[in-house]
């Protein structure tokens, strides 16, 4: 199975360097260095604070959208030009083609992560950064996994890079709604309690990315150890139930 | 394209969809509730910067932010929940989803309405006095709220002057005819309840004749209490009254 997963990863790990991605980062990081600068100039006080903050909420929110970007777009083009048919016509498990594009895609990531984390380094202390690309690389890995998901199950770009940004917004902000929505506890009307039900209840499937890669912890409180493990074990898990669920749809598509 | 039976899903497949579904379940579950703590609450970024995060809709952005700060009042099992809050930074909450959304009235009415009735004397007056800063900028929008601020400043705080000068100023800016008539009568009547009889007997000899006054039923009303005035004050003179 490793001698199939292997070349497949690889091979997604090479599209993701050989494509114009490493020039979009490259203008990114660019851009993102500009807005330091910006930054501190126009800030009358709190200007360290200000420039790391914006920069790395610019910089996670561009991350998200190219890894989810890239990977829908590498998997149509790949169904377009059949070669997801080719890949499911050898004598291996359909599993396996989807291990070895998830091992790729997770790769690519996390070098986006680390290319992306840079830049923070010269303007915040190295710990704190590495601290917060680690949670960066792990919400990538989560993101390409949904990016997954959703390409096989609704195959198409657009509704399938849809889904995925409304997840992200979704999870990233799901604890902002159930606070809202816990509102209505002491409500008597069924209408807002059903409501508070169900948002809860979308929270159960959900992960927390609004508990991780925060802008406060590099100028605020760091993270603590327990803080990056539950990101790190969120990450596994959720992984795992994406892979599963578009192991699940892969098994059933007719190809 | 048809999908193929469910049987030709391996077994270890669906375990294991069923199985991290379970654990995701589980972890979420077992985490704690997000929760917003009265003192969490911070000062908000400025004006320019939420302009900016509005992305061209600042009237969809304050009207999140109006639902985000009241996550702050709506907690459960707390019994005072507005009271525990810094209404420093309540204030420039307020002030900022007001600049955000200058015809929105919802900021106010929480204003008036819920963050100014707290049991808290010091805290309702910061709240009065935010009430009437807003109400300068936009008189005939917000009057309601000022009227209410004081009525609150009288029967709650018992600060006459504080109330007098809100009804002033209810009297000399507001000049919409959807304001009922009261609202711009008030201050006569607070002038009675201090005991300045002569002032509020000339304010309201001074409406009448103003021509201001076009219902029949209120010219009368005020005429009576005209007559009363004028009685209290000659008992008064007479030393009858102390």
């Amino acid at each position: 199975m490793t001698r199939i997963i292997g070349p497949i990863a690889r091979a997604t790990l090479l599209e993701a360097m050989r494509s114009r991605m490493l020039w979009l980062v490259g203008v990114l990081l660019v851009l993102s260095l500009a807005a330091a600068g910006f930054l501190g100039q126009v800030a009358i006080i709190e200007a360290a604070e200000i420039r790391v903050t914006v920069v790395a909420a610019l910089l996670r929110a561009a991350a998200a959208f190219l890894t989810a970007a890239f990977v829908v777009m590498s998997m149509v083009r790949e169904s377009n030009d059949k070669v997801l048919e080719l890949m499911l016509a050898q004598p291996w498990p359909r599993a396996a083609y989807l291990f070895g594009k998830l091992v790729g895609f997770s790769a690519a990531a996390v070098l986006l992560a680390a290319l992306l984390t840079l830049p923070l380094a010269l303007i915040a202390p190295a710990a704190r950064v590495l601290a917060w690309g680690l949670s960066l690389g792990c919400e990538l890995i989560i993101l390409t996994a949904m990016s997954l998901f959703c390409v096989i199950t609704l195959t198409h770009i657009v509704p399938a890079l849809a889904a995925v940004l409304g997840f992200y917004v979704l999870a990233r902000s799901i604890a902002a709604l159930q606070l809202i929505a816990s509102a209505a506890e002491a409500s008597t009307v069924w209408t807002d309690r059903a409501a508070n039900w169900i948002v809860h209840a979308i929270a159960l499937v959900l992960p927390r990315l609004d508990e991780m890669t925060q802008s406060a912890w590099l100028v605020g409180a760091p993270p603590t150890t327990g803080t990056l493990a539950s990101v790190v074990a969120q990450t596994g898990l959720y992984t795992l139930l994406l892979v599963a669920a578009a192991q699940f749809d892969l098994h059933r598509q007719n190809l | 394209m048809r999908e193929r039976p469910l049987s030709s899903v391996p077994v270890w497949v669906t375990a294991l969809l069923a199985i991290a579904l379970a654990l995701q379940i589980t972890l979420a579950a077992s985490r704690p509730e997000p929760t917003a703590k009265a003192e969490d609450l911070s000062a908000p970024p400025g004006v320019s910067a939420l302009q900016l995060a509005a992305l061209g809709e600042p009237v969809a952005l304050a009207k999140l932010l109006m639902l985000y700060l009241q996550a702050f009042d709506y907690q459960a099992g707390s019994r005072v929940p507005y009271r525990d809050l810094d209404y420093g930074h309540l204030e420039q909450w307020l002030s900022a989803i007001l600049a955000l959304d200058p015809d929105g009235q919802y900021p106010l009415m929480s204003a008036s309405r819920l963050y100014a009735g707290v049991p808290d004397p010091a805290k309702q007056r910061k709240m009065l006095e935010f009430i009437y800063r807003e109400y300068l900028t936009d008189p005939n929008r917000r009057w309601p709220w000022l009227a209410h601020a004081t009525v609150l400043a009288k029967h709650e705080l018992k600060d006459l002057p504080l109330a007098r000068k809100y009804a002033v100023a209810l009297q000399q800016h507001t000049t919409t005819p959807e304001a009922p008539a009261w609202v711009t009568q008030m201050e006569p009547f607070i002038l009675e309840d201090m005991d300045e009889l002569e002032a509020a007997r000339v304010l309201i000899g001074g409406l009448l004749a103003s021509g201001r006054i076009k219902d029949e039923r209120e010219m009368r009303l005020l005429d009576r209490r005209l007559k009363l005035l004028e009685e209290r004050l000659r008992e008064k003179k007479a030393g009858k009254r102390p």
